[in-house]
């Protein structure tokens, strides 16, 4: 236990360390929140769909801890080749505690990078329906948060290089966010677009977010909470193994 | 007595190419002992296999009696390593990179308390233990490394290359400090290094791999009377002759490249 507790504690260090980074990874949610959220706004509402900004605020939230989570995941490339993955992987400690430590450090990370969106969302002017519901969001943040960091450790741990991070970047992360509903409601999508809406995890975690925050939902809040579970479940089992399988 | 280190007929095939090729070597407590090749020669290929990071293909492998593959974590515990690449955290400070270490490797907290304070001063970091990392020279880093490789008094210390990229004066230093332990902690030394007059100076006992194979075994003034020459570079390079190894440029090479212009990030 002290191992998971110890790698989880580095990652929340590097976190507050890193204060330029933090800034700077405010710097894309904020955009999208206010070029999109106004931007869009004038067209969204002649559409009788109310306000833009409402609306995109929780996929905003979704997007932040998306892209930390694989991202504290794919990191794992950078230790690997030079550092300090082979300090933990030469050390008396299962690789599942390691692998654990790891993924529960990332997700933590995506929960507090995602608390501060809120309060970003907040000053721009987003008002959540009920605050009453505001910890059922935060449990859809865990959900996400983890889900993504374990995929993020999974690809981490068969990545070999840069190139193949540009690759993951554009063909999987992107796709996961703009497939997601996400920037748009999920309801009379083209049919294929709305089977791959379906298949994309993060659209529950958006769902599941958008219904405790603003209560417009897609799906419905208990078959968020199982799908996000389920492939929770399922990603932290495909990292543990590809985790095990590292070798340098 | 058993010796600390017991390779016997030990072989490591990538597919078709044979990277370590049935060598065998013991080596008894307290002993520093060097392993020199040209690039490629199989030497971290070994280092590996006894670290419990690579499997053999076939042969015997023992660590103070005991079997990497089977007795994993007891090997684990009983051996300290420095790598070629730094695998320190630089975001942390040298303080929390040594908390880290000893919490692994489930070193008592008052033993670690007391005993990061004893080597830190040890490799004079002391002062600097609530610095981060990223803001050492190499020449402290490499000393961190091996003060944290040493936290959970090991039996044996694996250096693979360790002085690579360091300046006379902390290799000097570095190496003082690696034979003064070896004294006073009766630790085992294992090392590798591209530096002849370094493993001249320090190891007891040096074998000489080369395509996978040893082909020379012995003191240092052995390998020079054997080879009838002056100096171990002369001895090194009589043994191993004097074409240029080039290896193709893996994935961590390419890192490396990439690391380098990133180097301020971490």
């Amino acid at each position: 236990m002290s191992a998971i507790y110890i790698l989880w504690l580095r990652e929340l260090r590097r976190y507050t360390r890193s204060r330029a980074q933090l800034v700077a990874s405010l710097g894309q949610p904020l955009l999208y929140l206010l070029a999109l959220g106004f931007g869009l706004g004038p067209v969204f509402q002649k559409a009788g769909q109310g306000s833009y900004l409402q609306f995109v605020a929780p996929g905003v939230i979704a997007m932040t801890v998306l892209f930390t989570a694989v991202f504290s995941g794919i990191a794992l490339l950078w230790d690997r080749q030079f550092g300090f993955l082979k300090e933990t992987l030469v050390a008396p400690v299962p690789r599942l505690q390691v692998m654990i430590g790891k993924t529960l450090g990332g997700a933590t990370v995506a929960i507090l990078q995602g608390v501060l969106v809120i309060i970003v969302c907040l000053i721009a002017g987003f008002r959540p329906v009920s605050a009453a519901k505001l910890p059922f969001a935060v449990v859809f943040m865990i959900l996400i948060a983890v889900v993504f960091a374990a995929l993020g450790t999974a690809i981490g741990s068969v990545l070999q290089d840069m190139q193949g991070f540009q690759l993951i970047m554009n063909f999987l992360v992107m796709p996961i966010f703009f497939l997601s509903g996400a920037l748009f409601p999920l309801d009379n999508l083209p049919s294929i677009l709305s089977v791959i809406t379906r298949l994309d995890p993060l659209s529950y975690g958006v769902d599941g977010l958008r219904t405790m925050l603003v209560g417009i939902s897609a799906f419905g809040p208990a078959a968020d909470l199982i799908i996000l579970a389920a492939v929770g479940a399922l990603f932290l089992g495909i990292g543990s193994y590809l985790f095990s399988k590292i070798q340098l | 007595m058993n010796p600390m280190i017991r390779v016997d007929n030990l072989v490591k095939k990538f597919g078709e190419f044979t990277a370590v090729n049935n060598i065998s070597f013991h080596v008894p407590k307290g002993e520093i002992f060097a392993f020199l090749g040209p690039n490629g020669a199989g030497k971290t290929t070994t280092i590996k296999m006894l670290t419990t990071l690579l499997s053999p293909t076939s042969g015997r492998l023992e660590l103070d009696g005991l079997d990497p593959r089977t007795h994993q974590h007891d090997v684990r515990q009983r051996f300290g390593i420095v790598f070629q690449d730094p695998s320190l955290d630089g975001e942390l400070t040298a303080y929390e990179n040594m908390e880290l270490h000893g919490i692994l490797y489930h070193v008592p907290r008052r033993i670690r308390l007391e005993r990061t304070e004893q080597l830190l001063r040890l490799f004079e970091l002391w002062e600097r233990r609530n610095d981060q990392v990223k803001k050492f020279s190499g020449g402290m880093k490499r000393r961190l490394e091996i003060a944290r490789g040493l936290l959970h008094t090991p039996k044996i210390l694996f250096l693979d290359e360790p002085t690579l990229g360091l300046d006379p004066q902390s290799r000097n230093q570095l190496w003082t400090h690696a034979k003064h332990l070896n004294e006073t902690e009766q630790v085992t030394v294992f090392l590798t290094t591209h530096y002849m007059d370094e493993a001249d100076r320090v190891a007891h006992r040096i074998a000489v791999i080369d395509h996978g194979e040893i082909v020379a075994i012995g003191s240092p003034q052995d390998l020079k009377a054997q080879t009838g020459t002056e100096s171990l570079e002369d001895a090194f390079l009589q043994l191993t002759g004097s074409t240029i190894r080039d290896e193709t440029a893996g994935a961590a090479d390419q890192m490396r490249q990439v690391a380098k212009l990133w180097s301020g990030r971490r």
